[in-house]
């Protein structure tokens, strides 16, 4: 008999249904995934077989446990969640009560469900997630977002639950640290027989993890099956259009690049800690004697794990923040960060990674895509507007979307205007900041080709920051490796992921899920 | 938190400072000459020079400045020309007043706001909440001195059960005292417990979204119970900074009130020493005003910080 | 406007408060009876055909006090708003996009506005230069510099973080342009919602100045200078303290219902802070 089985279930707020007829059964012992991009109600599915949907929501449909109908009484229902089912939510950094320590709120979970199965206490529930027991005495904000998502596994863990939901556990992660956690939770699974529900948009994770998938769009169930199969050979249209986007096509052979264009000698940056004091702790050097240079037309990749200084040293090369010591040159200009003069500005641009936070939203597009043109000095208003007008047909948009404001546009649009943001000016070097890593996954195939036909059309030169490594090794010709500020090991993708030599690499490349499916499929 | 603590008393030091020397600025060099000032036009020659002398006007301005820091630091406010009374004495016997009201209405704003916001927050929508979120904003808008003047129309004029003013001091008949603050707190305190009323629901209401309430109830608690066990202690936070903000109006709005009730309280000393000019005691009155809303200040984040963990490393800026 | 119709509270509001403002303004031109007309005989009437809202101590007529007053209640307020937003908002704005020294400056600076009380002001001016309508202008003016500050400061360092800033600086623009062209757009909102609520708490601050003699003085009439004139009188006229009152009561709640659904029909989000406070 399965374990949970969801009946026509549907979920609707107000007048609109967010989760529509759905029905999947997970077996006892199982590992079970649900896909989907954001809004397809794989969520809401979590939370309405918890019994946690927010406020103004209704539910219809059946949902049972081990054969029983989930209780409807309120206190009954909450026991029942505490004791038997385990939940891991996505947003680490907000799921703990900040006021109260680490300890007591494991201790919280173990006292009211207190499991008859042996002594269970809260230095043994840290150690089973690879936390020792001096985490138990801090606050949640001492800790990383890795160690908080341990906390929330073994707050779950405390009630000794039949089922665990885990909801995006490691999308708000680093890829060494998320490939940590997946580890952990699977473990975890085979070890105490527990099933598992598992929620994600990232198709290799559920890969890596699970052996029954279903994919959902727009509150509706795609496709269900084994998942080895599923991503395998697709039957549904979308389930194909996803799995293509994950995965990565290699191009053939190295391209050689032009004459050096920017070269960064010797580049740190210290942030002062604290007040004006001057006995206040040492500084922070968030960039150590970086030193790299990249040629005209290549494509250089900066990977790393989250802190590792390359975000920061993308803003000193796009000159919007000062170096404290070091040097960079651009086309043999020098400079030092932010006094990057204006006649070169126009030469380097920022392609940002949000795509919700890039475009004002009290000006139209037209404006904004204009805004750069500052540094083109000389161009007449209706140059100005060719310019502008050129670079949303180069990203394969229509020029009439320039009169309209960012809201009125969806994710991969938004993202695709800030690349042509970045061209008005005709730069020489685009910095790429994880250019994907915000979008749906059926988005980024697309906003990837676009940024390989600009290179290949304008011969543009690519800083693309990344921690995705499948990503770094379609696009980039070259790979620098960072660690705490340290440029650690560099080569070409090939040979840097064949034979990773620093221990960081190495733990990069052990920390990548493996790809999915075997044959590539076709959209 | 040692450290924190430390860093909070030293800003508030040099906030005192800093007012120090705008009141200073304000009343011992804008006037020019004060004897002049406080005499007028038509003092006599040795009329001033006594005064000047009694001032210590003939020492430099940052030797007058600094002896005044020094004496206020030891105690000694100077000495009232008008009442020819040192300013300290005279201003302690005001404070007697001024205080225990302001720490009346305090408390009773806190006793009837708190639980009003709570209730208003638990049944959301519903009649109460209806019936206590319009109260309050009533009791917003309602300038506390024309509310005393309400209420003693109503309970000293109509029923006769409070005096309508006057004040018995303390060492005579503590509890006539009292009875005589009984008003005024309450005209004080209205729309101070509405304002408490409205954050603490906004905060309950507020906390019910977070993820961390989510999470405790993942735990196997009701909404109710995660409320209660995680979500009233960060509700308080916010409504934290307002009592803090609150008790320093308070002590400022107790001046306007003690008018209403002909309470011998610093108010009154106050207004009939700008009557008279008398620069001193203005002075002293001004700055034990800047201090007693300063430190209440410095208190609120002190207790913000024990509370708050995350406080207790960085600077809340 | 079809956005102000739709939320009842905000209309309601603002359809109160402009009456009120109207009523105010129209004394200019026009009120029943010249308000400096003392008639002792026929003072304390109650109210009549001839005299609406009665008469007072000194037999002038309180419907056109009450015109007058209310012009100078909300003159005051809204002096003091202006002040308070036309420094207040450059600075918290500066505060945001210089950071740094400047940020430290601003913040200590508002800190030490914040420990003088209107009140505190209105006492040090009215010992040097005496009582009047200015003063209070001046002392409430002065407290709402560090309040608009700070929600200048707190809204643009929330904006200053989204990228089209750094797309902007990357644009080569500078700080001051970086304040006014991305940063002050996207947070008139904040700052129209608080102007609401200053502009009330003003009125209020005014009626308690002018009450204790540190605000408006006579010729000219305040709705605080009303209650001043009827403290003596109160416990035997009762109506002469009423009808002031309960017109502030009445041109606060407007104006708080308007802030209130002003903040909610312009981003729902801005719901949690509660800024109803500062007071």
């Amino acid at each position: 008999m399965s374990l949970l089985e969801v009946r026509e279930l549907s979920v609707r707020f107000g007048g609109s249904e967010a989760v529509s007829d759905l029905s999947f059964a997970v077996g006892r012992g199982e590992r079970f995934g649900i896909v989907g991009e954001s809004g397809s109600g794989k969520t809401l599915t979590a939370l309405a077989i918890t019994g946690l949907l927010p406020e103004g929501a209704e539910v219809f449909g059946s949902i049972a446990l081990d054969g029983e109908p989930l209780p409807s009484d309120e206190r009954q229902m909450a026991r029942l969640r505490g004791k038997r089912i385990g939940l891991v939510f996505q947003e680490p950094m907000t799921a703990l009560n900040p006021l109260v320590r680490i300890g007591e709120q494991i201790e919280e979970a173990i006292s009211l469900n207190g499991g008859d199965e042996g002594p269970l206490d809260v230095s043994r529930l840290l150690q089973e997630v690879g936390l020792e027991p001096r985490h138990g005495r801090r606050y949640a904000h001492q800790l990383s977002g890795g160690q908080r998502q341990r906390v929330m596994i073994a707050m779950a863990l405390a009630g000794q639950p039949d089922l665990l939901i885990a909801d995006e556990p490691t999308s708000a992660l680093d890829l060494v640290t998320q490939r940590k956690i997946l580890d952990l939770i699977a473990e975890i699974c085979a070890r105490r027989g527990m099933t598992l529900l598992f929620i994600s948009h990232d198709l290799k994770a559920i890969a890596a993890l699970c052996t029954r998938v279903m994919v959902m769009q727009k509150g509706r169930l795609v496709e269900l099956g084994p998942t080895e199969r599923v991503f395998r050979a697709p039957e549904a249209e979308y389930t194909g259009k996803l799995v293509a986007a994950s995965r990565f096509d290699i191009p053939d052979g190295a391209r050689v690049p032009g004459p050096e264009l920017l070269k960064v000698e010797g580049v740190s940056r210290e942030f002062r800690q604290g007040g004006f004091l001057p006995w206040r702790g040492k500084p922070l050097r968030a960039v150590d004697e970086a030193s790299f240079s990249i040629g005209t037309g290549e494509c250089l990749a900066l990977v790393g794990p989250s802190g590792c200084g390359k975000t920061t040293l993308a803003k000193i090369v796009v000159g919007l923040d000062t170096a404290s010591s070091g040097g960079l040159q651009l086309e043999g200009t020098s400079y030092r960060g932010r006094d990057l003069p204006n006649a070169l500005r126009r030469d380097v641009s920022l392609v940002f990674q949000d795509p919700f936070g890039s475009f004002n939203p009290r000006m139209t597009l037209g404006r904004s895509l204009m805004e750069p043109l500052r540094l083109a000095s000389g161009l007449t208003i209706a140059e100005r507007l060719e310019r502008v007008r050129n670079a949303v047909r180069a990203v394969g948009l229509d020029t009439g979307m320039l009169e309209r404001y960012p809201h009125e546009f969806s994710g991969g649009q938004r993202q695709r205007l800030a690349i042509a943001r970045a061209l008005v000016t005709r730069p020489k070097l685009l910095v790429l900041d994880e250019p994907v890593s915000a979008l749906d996954v059926s988005v980024r195939g697309e906003v990837l080709a676009l940024l390989a036909r600009l290179r290949a059309e304008y011969g543009l030169t690519y800083l693309l920051i990344s921690h995705d490594l499948d990503m770094v090794r379609a696009m980039a010709d070259r790979v620098l490796v960072m660690e705490a500020g340290r440029i650690v090991e560099q080569g070409s993708p090939q040979e840097l992921f064949a034979h990773p030599k620093h221990r960081m690499t190495r733990e990069l490349v052990a920390a990548r899920l493996p790809e999915i499916g075997a044959s590539p499929a076709k959209i | 938190m040692i450290v924190f603590a430390l860093r909070r008393t030293l800003g508030f030091a040099a906030t005192l400072l800093l007012a120090a020397l705008a009141i200073f600025f304000l009343l011992d060099l804008l006037p020019g000459d004060p004897a002049q000032f406080i005499l007028g036009i038509s003092a006599t020659p040795e009329k001033l020079a006594v005064l000047r002398t009694q001032l210590g006007l003939d020492a430099p301005a940052h030797e007058r400045f600094v002896g005044w820091v020094w004496g206020m630091l030891q105690g000694d406010f100077g000495t009232s020309y008008t009442q020819q009374a040192p300013v300290a004495g005279l201003i302690w016997e005001r404070l007697a007043v001024t205080l225990p009201l302001a720490g009346l209405a305090m408390i009773l704003s806190v006793l009837v706001g708190l639980p009003l916001g709570i209730i208003a927050a638990r049944w959301r929508g519903k009649g109460v909440d209806t019936s206590i979120m319009v109260l309050a904003q009533m009791g917003v808008a309602v300038p506390s001195f024309w509310f005393g003047m309400l209420l003693t129309l109503l309970f000293a004029v109509a029923l006769r059960w409070l005096p309508p003013g006057g004040f018995t001091p303390w060492s005579e008949n503590p509890l006539l005292a009292l009875r005589g603050l009984v008003l005024p707190s309450i005209a004080l305190a209205l729309p101070q417990a509405s304002i408490l009323a409205r954050v603490m629901r906004t905060a309950l209401v507020d906390v019910r979204g977070q993820d961390f309430i989510r999470t405790a109830r993942a735990k196997g608690l009701t909404m109710g119970e995660a409320i209660w066990r995680h979500g009233v202690r960060n509700a308080l936070l916010p409504v934290l900074t307002i009592l803090g903000l609150q008790l320093a109006i308070l002590i400022t709005g107790t001046i306007i009130v003690e008018n209403v009730f002909y309470l011998p309280g610093l108010g009154r000393l106050i207004f009939t020493a700008i009557g008279e000019r008398d620069l001193v005691l203005v002075r002293g009155a001004t700055i034990i005003l800047v201090l007693a809303v300063t430190a209440t200040m410095l208190l609120t984040d002190i207790a913000y910080a024990l509370v708050d963990p995350r406080l207790r490393e960085r600077s809340p800026s | 406007m079809r956005r102000v119709l739709a939320h009842p509270s905000l209309a309601i509001g603002l359809a109160a408060t402009l009456l009120f403002a109207a009523l105010g303004l129209l004394s200019l031109a026009w009120t029943p009876y010249p308000i400096e007309q003392i008639v002792i005989p026929r003072r304390f009437l109650g109210p009549s055909p001839e005299h609406w809202l009665g008469t007072d101590h000194l037999g002038r007529d309180m419907a056109s006090l009450v015109m007058s007053g209310t012009l100078t209640s909300f003159v005051v307020a809204a002096l003091a708003v202006a002040i308070g937003a036309g420094v207040g908002v450059p600075l918290g704005l500066a505060a945001a996009a210089w950071g740094g020294p400047v940020e430290w400056l601003v913040l200590r600076l508002s800190d030490f506005v914040f420990a003088f009380p209107a009140i505190v002001v209105a006492i040090l001016i009215t010992t040097l230069v005496g009582p009047g309508a200015s003063n209070a202008v001046v002392a409430i003016g002065i407290f709402n510099i560090p309040v608009f500050a700070r929600v200048a400061r707190g809204g643009a360092l929330s904006v200053a973080t989204l990228d089209f800033v750094a797309a902007g600086r990357l644009a080569g623009l500078g700080n001051a342009a970086v304040a006014f062209q991305h940063l002050l757009p996207n947070i008139m909102s904040l700052l129209i919602v608080q102007g609401t609520i200053q502009l009330s708490l003003g009125i209020l601050s005014e009626a308690g100045l002018s009450y204790v003699g540190l605000g408006t003085q006579p010729p000219d009439t305040s709705l605080g200078l009303m209650l001043r004139d009827a403290q003596s009188l109160f416990l035997l006229h009762p109506w002469l303290t009423l009808v002031p009152g309960l017109c502030i009561v009445l041109i606060v709640i407007a104006l708080n219902i308007a802030g209130d659904g002003l903040r909610d029909a312009i981003d729902p989000r801005l719901r949690q802070s509660e800024t109803n406070v500062t007071a």
